[in-house]
């Protein structure tokens, strides 16, 4: 069958099997392998995308049925060279280590912030719940949404007030 | 990777076409809403189907949250995140957004939606709890026009509901009281999992006394029926810790929980019990802070 939708903007039309699901879309047939394929069954998140700015899993939902709509992938998040606040937050703040979860993280916490420009730390916590990160424990991926929050609102001054108390108890066990 | 059979797809445009479509494709077909629960079942094999009817366009003509003097009625295609953020159903009932927040996470909760929780029926599942627990009735539309069911007569057993195959669950209606609250409580292993045990809980008193009272539990046996024992039990009573216990130990008898990777049949019956009584206690108190 024949589907056309929108991605980052463009419009693509390419010839598929129904039962092609959206991630192998993006990554196989568009050679956008900026979306991860993870786990397959809809709990790790690393998928996520846009579909008419909403967050969606991509492995669960068929390409056939995002035709007509928009999708936007992590690929769209740098507009002409310059990187979202989000994806600068990421760098600054130390939002991943190994960054297989980030293309999920990083579509999901802009949906949030295009709803909720100034989230609570419980709010950004609650929008990835469906996400899961196994380097950061979290903390320094909230910090960097608040980065981006408080960059997109101009108001930076300088990095949030470190929250991760584990992190420095930790390095006080060690030593 | 996992990837469903082949199959053909079509886009329903409206109700009527949809069930044309079942009409003329039988049980090789299947309609599929938010996909979060056919979807995966397909992967695994556990479902197959020739056809696969998308109805994500009808969005517009089944999302609907519609407040009237009498009922809520809520089109099949309302999605989670709706149900979770509707003021006006959060006010009417409470037992939805407390239910809500713990199914699945918010990107899955963009897609999910009441009709298609209802229609895979799973015995876990916790909207169905909720519906039983309100006392809703479910609209199944067919080529010869509307029917509506319980909650009882829907749910027949895991994954089996009162919707033929070419018909579909159009719309789903909640009786509206005056004087009650609801509430529910789960546990689950981890944040977005299926419940290792729900229940849910609807009270509406006369003055001081319970004039009706509902429960509906999850995960813990083939059906999410209601619990009428406990609704007789409780009827013309005064609410009170006493009366809760009693509910309790009714839904702990009356469930038939299994021994599974979430517990032990032991662990769950005394988790039926707690919840119940969290669930009761909860309303009430909701409708003394609401007055």
């Amino acid at each position: 069958m024949q589907v056309t939708m929108s991605v980052n903007g463009a419009e693509v039309s390419r010839e598929i099997e129904a039962r092609l699901l959206l991630v192998h879309f993006l990554r196989d047939h568009l050679g956008l392998t900026g979306t991860h394929w993870g786990c397959d069954t809809s709990n790790c998140g690393t998928c996520v995308v846009l579909v008419d700015d909403e967050p969606v899993k991509s492995c669960t939902m068929l390409a056939a049925m995002a035709g007509g709509h928009d999708v936007r992938t992590v690929e769209g998040l740098e507009q002409d060279g310059v990187l979202d606040p989000l994806q600068r937050g990421f760098m600054e703040c130390h939002g991943l280590q190994c960054g297989f979860c980030t293309p999920g993280m990083l579509m999901t916490t802009r949906a949030l912030l295009d709803r909720n420009p100034d989230p609570t730390d419980h709010e950004i916590r609650e929008a990835i719940s469906g996400q899961i990160c196994r380097c950061t424990g979290y903390a320094t991926i909230v910090r960097s949404v608040q980065w981006a929050a408080a960059e997109q609102a101009g108001i930076r001054t300088s990095l949030p007030e470190q929250d991760d108390s584990r992190a420095s108890s930790a390095v006080g066990g060690a030593s | 990777m996992q990837v469903p059979a082949p199959f053909e797809y079509e886009r329903a445009t409206s109700v009527d076409q949809a069930i044309g479509l079942l009409d003329r494709l039988g049980d090789t077909a299947r309609l599929v809403a938010g996909g979060h629960s056919l979807l995966p079942m397909m992967k695994l094999r556990l479902a197959n189907f020739e056809y696969l009817i998308d109805i994500n366009d009808l969005s517009d003509v089944l999302g609907y949250i519609t407040v009237e003097p009498t009922q809520i009625r809520i089109g099949a295609m309302a999605r989670h995140r709706e149900l979770l953020e509707s003021a006006e159903l959060g006010r009417a009932f409470p037992i939805f957004a407390d239910a809500e927040k713990v199914i699945a996470d918010p990107v899955v909760r963009n897609r999910g939606t009441l009709g298609g929780s209802l229609c895979q029926a799973d015995p876990s599942e916790d909207l169905s709890a909720v519906c039983t627990t309100l006392n809703a009735s479910c609209v199944i539309r067919g080529r010869d026009g509307d029917r509506v069911v319980t909650m009882e007569e829907f749910h027949r057993g895991p994954y089996e509901t009162a919707v033929g195959d070419a018909e579909m669950l159009t719309e789903v209606r909640f009786p509206l009281r005056p004087n009650g609250a609801s509430a529910y409580e789960k546990v689950e292993r981890r944040a977005g999992d299926w419940a290792v045990v729900s229940s849910g809980a609807a009270v509406w008193l006369d003055g001081d006394v319970i004039a009706d009272a509902r429960v509906g539990l999850a995960a813990v046996g083939p059906n999410t029926a209601g619990l009428p024992e406990i609704s007789a039990m409780l009827t013309g009573q005064r609410p009170s810790e006493e009366l809760y216990e009693q509910a309790g130990i009714i839904a702990a008898r009356s469930c038939n929980p299994v021994t599974d990777m979430r517990g032990s049949e032991e662990y769950k019956r005394h988790l039926a019990k707690e919840l119940t009584r969290r669930a009761l206690r909860r309303s009430v108190n909701r409708i003394n802070e609401g007055s």
